[in-house]
């Protein structure tokens, strides 16, 4: 094994690359992580009211109710009161924190402490929790809330709440509020909160008696071209009963009009982006599931039925590691996810490299064998992971840096998860690469795939050979793992659901090129993302399958054939 | 009906003295009394099916704590068919004719059911189903526990059409694509042009098991409902909720603006997952692990320490849900109703469970129907917690009885589900008599 320390020393820097450089990243938004937590308390609320006035005392006190009627009435009456002091106890009542006891007392709950204030005095109150009921809250209800807690917070001092209460009013205006609104508006300095009061605004002056008004507020909403006031652009293009249009004014007529093709042209090119990106993300998906079987199929010809349990290994193993973490090292634990790809990388190679030399060197050149082999190797892994694991899911968390989403354009948004898959399978695209065109380790694998025994007669061990490249290859199994843990459910199943889409993809790539399955698993994905909104997930899956077919009678050899001698013996 | 009823009470004597006098040559009396359970516990459903072996074994056990039942034992006898369907079957057939079980409490898809009820009819066996399902079918071999579409998800639209659950105007009904889904929508869909809603306002789309990716579905559904207020129905099964959910929450479809109403998560499926996606959004039950009840206290109490007792896996983590209450009911309903015939002969028992009651954990009294083999029960909406709880929002003022054959449905709306004695029939339209036993 002359040299392989200098290419191990290469592969374990490859593996750690990314580890470097989201590290990296990370610290460079820890700024942005710091001024938003900030904001996320500024924009916290009061756990308790400092004390409520008479009338609004005396409506906050009819909360202590289950009628969720009776509820409802009482944020109409705050929603007519608009008194600033009463809102932590609306955000209480919004975020399930309100508790009313036997006495009739209304309380609030610290979620950061526990305690309870009451709601009218602000002071803390004892209570014993088994003795407290909680106000009917239905989503009816929240949709009352939030704009009125929107429209206190425009109150406030602070423009990051006051941001807050502009944006759900732009989202959510009602009617009620025109008046107050514009009041606000006349004080605002805040150039963002402006714009978001403007919207607001101009939605609840669709419909206002006075065309110039309506102009006005049809021009706002064109300049925002949100789909989301799509349908109030709608209404007023409709005609009635007899054919007239409701709006009798043709200014904003046209107005509206442009409007309208502005918002559904953008929607038209969010459509398609949306398409391509989903697309590209489960391409990249495919793509990692199916890499391991590039090679351990594609390159070996070993029909190897345990794939999807290879990344079943690679997902646990990253769960495993993520425990280990929670344990030894909470403060690194959001780092665990880099860990864990060299740790799934090693474990997934061991478990390879044990069924190479246990079972499948027996069996080679004949597939039949092989086939149903490792189709019982997968049966007694996924049982060994149900006696270990239960049969239940485990719960992978995504650490804090990798959750949430990127918006792409208004409407087109992709998780941060699928956003780091798609860059850790180019990632591992590159580092497969880099392995078989630039190690010798590389050479020596293609040298003895594609004519064994001359590179037998030149002196390369075929036989270890064979068994590092199963490793290799189940270890790239067990990254697609790692990056699975990150988007579907961890369970001793995980592994089935990918085993026809891994060969599939393998297939469809041309079998033996590494490339080819890079093209053909990015294009099944934007394929079928572009054909299920049409034909809806399943047909489009079957014409999926169909395509295929008819593609691989057209071109049995795949996408890219490998060009030359190699090829022939096919 | 009087007649009917007095025929039945005959036969049900008459047959109790027959089951005792076999009873008495065939058996000692200290034989233990055989109990059959049928669910997987390896395969894709272990992860549900589990619980329910767990929480049979555990009411079994209390039974026989009490001294039996007619002074004998029960003694269960468990089986694994592995998430396979045909297996189902072939183990049904083993515990009536190996084991010589007297009743089943068993299977959880659709198709298990289905793949086992031929082997009850040909075998006249006896089996409890703990799960909701789609109706559509009536057996005189079965009784079901669970609910019928009109003991969930047709309150569940009701609901979310009321001012109250929000008055949605437009619904998207969204299924894994296999029997339950599909005749539920089916249901769904009549209900809901019943009631003004046309198709237009209705779009449906169906996945395939283990689907995880979303993101073109959930910017579809962020697109219709920007046409007016909509509701979301799921019926996906299992796994797929969590990308489901995960996705929504990334495209920022909030509960508050297009809430999704789910008939297959429950406390279960959420301790699988990471509930923080979920939160807000509804599912609809008979039953929830928060329900504030005596029983429900007694019942969650005694899981707890059951599951202490024999180390189960999950350990304190572990829950109970709905089809467990529904295990739980039918267990207990079998057992008074031997008590009522005086024998476990099958034939006996079928004829005394209707009527049974028994109070629920979900704090009601909870009985069997007289005539349909379902039990009468209360709907419950519920709003997810981020503890993977539930808080109730709505419920019935009451048990509502099951319609087996939904009376929305063309061609199920004269079909009777009526199993009085002499058995009349599951699907017949005129009821006629069967008497071959």
């Amino acid at each position: 094994m002359r040299g392989l320390s200098w290419k191990g020393a290469i592969l374990w820097g490859l593996l750690m690359v990314p580890a470097v450089v989201v590290a990296n990243t990370d610290d460079m938004s820890a700024d942005e992580r710091a001024e938003k937590l900030a904001e996320q308390q500024k924009n916290q609320t009061q756990t308790r009211t400092e004390g409520l006035s008479g009338e609004a005392a005396s409506i906050v006190e009819r909360l202590a109710t289950d009628d969720w009627q009776a509820i409802n009435d009482v944020v109409e009456d705050l929603e007519a009161l608009a008194a600033p002091e009463t809102l932590p106890v609306l955000q209480a009542l919004s975020d399930r924190r309100l508790y009313f006891d036997e006495r009739g007392r209304v309380l609030i709950e610290d979620p950061a402490t526990g305690e309870y204030s009451d709601a009218l005095t602000g002071e803390t109150a004892e209570v014993s929790p088994e003795n407290l009921s909680q106000p009917t809250l239905t989503n009816a209800i929240r949709r009352g809330i939030r704009p009125l807690i929107g429209q206190l917070q425009l109150f406030s001092d602070d423009v990051a709440t006051r941001r807050a209460g502009a944006e759900e009013l732009a989202d959510r205006p009602r009617p009620e509020m025109l008046g107050r609104l514009q009041e606000l508006r006349a004080e605002e300095s805040n150039p963002e909160v402006l714009r978001l009061l403007n919207i607001a605004i101009a939605r609840l002056q669709l419909d206002a008696s006075d065309p110039e008004e309506r102009l006005e507020a049809v021009e706002v909403i064109a300049e925002v071209r949100s789909a989301r006031m799509k349908s109030e652009l709608e209404t007023l293009m409709e005609t009635d009963a007899q054919g007239d249009p409701v709006e009798p004014d043709a200014a904003v007529r046209e107005a509206a009009r442009d409007a309208l093709e502005v918002i559904e042209a953008r929607q038209r090119t969010a459509r398609f982006l949306g398409d391509l990106v989903y697309g590209l993300s489960m391409g990249s998906v495919l793509l990692l599931a199916a890499l391991g079987l590039a090679i351990i199929f594609g390159l070996m010809r070993v029909i190897n039925m345990a794939h999807g349990e290879l990344l079943m290994i690679g997902a646990y193993t990253t769960f495993m590691v993520q425990n280990l973490f929670a344990v030894m090292a909470p403060q690194w634990f959001s780092f665990y996810l880099l860990a864990a790809i060299p740790a799934a990388f090693v474990v997934t190679a061991l478990v390879g490299i044990l069924m190479e030399r246990g079972v499948i060197r027996f069996l080679y050149a004949r597939p039949l064998e092989t086939l149903l082999a490792t189709w019982g190797i997968s049966l007694i892994l996924m049982q060994t992971t149900r006696v270990i694991f239960g049969a239940q899911n485990v719960r992978v968390a995504s650490p804090e840096w990798f959750s949430g989403s990127v918006q792409l354009m208004q409407g087109v948004s992709l998780s941060t998860s699928r956003v780091g898959v798609i860059a850790f399978a180019f990632f591992v695209v590159a580092l497969v690469w880099f392995v078989m065109n630039r190690t010798r380790l590389g050479l020596e694998v293609r040298a003895v795939m594609q004519n064994r025994e001359m590179a037998a007669a030149l002196g390369v061990s075929a036989n270890r050979v064979d068994m590092w490249t199963f490793g290799a290859g189940a270890g790239v199994a067990g990254l697609g793992g790692v990056a699975l843990s990150q988007i579907v459910n961890v369970g001793p199943e995980l592994g089935q659901n990918y085993i026809v889409d891994s060969f599939m993809v393998v297939v469809l790539g041309g079998v033996g090129n590494i490339l080819g399955s890079v093209f053909s698993a990015l294009g099944l994905g934007v394929f079928s993302k572009f054909l299920e909104p049409v034909a809806g997930a399943v047909l489009a899956k079957i014409l999926l399958f169909v395509a295929i077919i008819v593609f691989i009678q057209w071109r049995p050899q795949g996408i890219f054939a490998l060009k030359g001698r190699a090829g022939d013996d096919d | 009906m009087k007649t009917r009823g007095s025929i039945r009470k005959t036969g049900l004597a008459c047959l109790a003295l027959g089951g005792l006098l076999a009873s008495g040559v065939a058996q000692s009396e200290d034989d233990p009394i055989k109990v059959g359970i049928l669910h997987s516990l390896s395969g894709t459903m272990a992860i549900s099916e589990t619980s329910l072996r767990d929480v049979a074994l555990m009411t079994i056990e209390d039974i026989n704590e009490q001294g039996g039942l007619l002074g004998r034992e029960l003694e269960p006898v468990v089986k694994d068919p592995a998430s396979d369907w045909p297996r189902y079957a072939e183990q049904a057939r083993e515990l009536i004719e190996r084991d010589e079980v007297d009743v089943i409490f068993g299977a959880w898809t659709s198709v298990s059911r289905e793949s086992v009820l031929p082997v009850l009819e040909e075998l006249n066996g006896l089996m409890f189903y703990p799960v909701q399902y789609e109706g559509e079918e009536s057996s005189r071999h079965i009784f079901y526990t669970g609910a019928a579409p009109n003991q969930q998800t047709l309150p569940a639209v009701d609901y979310l059409m009321s001012e109250r659950g929000g008055g949605a105007e437009q619904f998207y009904l969204v299924g894994t694509d296999y029997v339950f889904p599909r005749t539920t929508n089916r249901i769904v869909r009549a209900y809901l042009n019943a009631n003004g809603i046309e198709d237009d306002a209705i779009r449906e789309e169906y996945f395939p098991f283990e689907h995880s990716d979303f993101q073109s579905l959930v910017s579809d559904i962020k697109r219709f409902s920007q046409s007016g207020q909509t509701a979301v129905i799921n019926t996906i099964n299992g796994d797929s909720n969590v990308a489901f959910y995960q996705e929504l929450a990334n495209q920022g479809v909030d509960s508050v603006d297009v809430p999704v109403m789910a008939t297959s998560v429950g406390e279960e499926e959420l301790r699988g997952m990471d509930a923080g996606p979920l939160v807000g959004h509804l599912a609809a039950w008979n039953y929830f692990m928060s329900v504030d009840s005596p029983e429900n206290e007694a019942f969650t109490e005694r899981w707890a320490e059951y599951v202490e007792e024999n180390d189960l896996s999950g350990g304190s983590d572990r829950v109970t849900n709905d089809p467990m209450e529904a295990t739980h009911i039918g267990i207990r309903m079998w057992a008074q109703a031997v008590l009522e015939a005086g024998t476990s002969d099958p034939d006996a028992v079928r004829q005394a469970v209707p009527g049974q009651c028994v109070d629920a954990p979900s704090g009601y009294e909870i009985c069997m129907d007289e005539e349909n083999h379902h039990l009468h029960k209360p709907v419950l909406i519920g709003e997810i917690q981020p503890d993977g709880q539930f808080a109730t929002v709505w419920e019935t003022d009451g048990p509502i009885r099951a319609e087996p054959w939904s009376k929305h449905l063309e061609g199920s709306e004269d079909k009777k589900a009526d199993w009085t004695y002499p058995w009349v029939c599951g699907d017949c339209e005129e009821p006629r008599y069967d008497l071959e036993l």
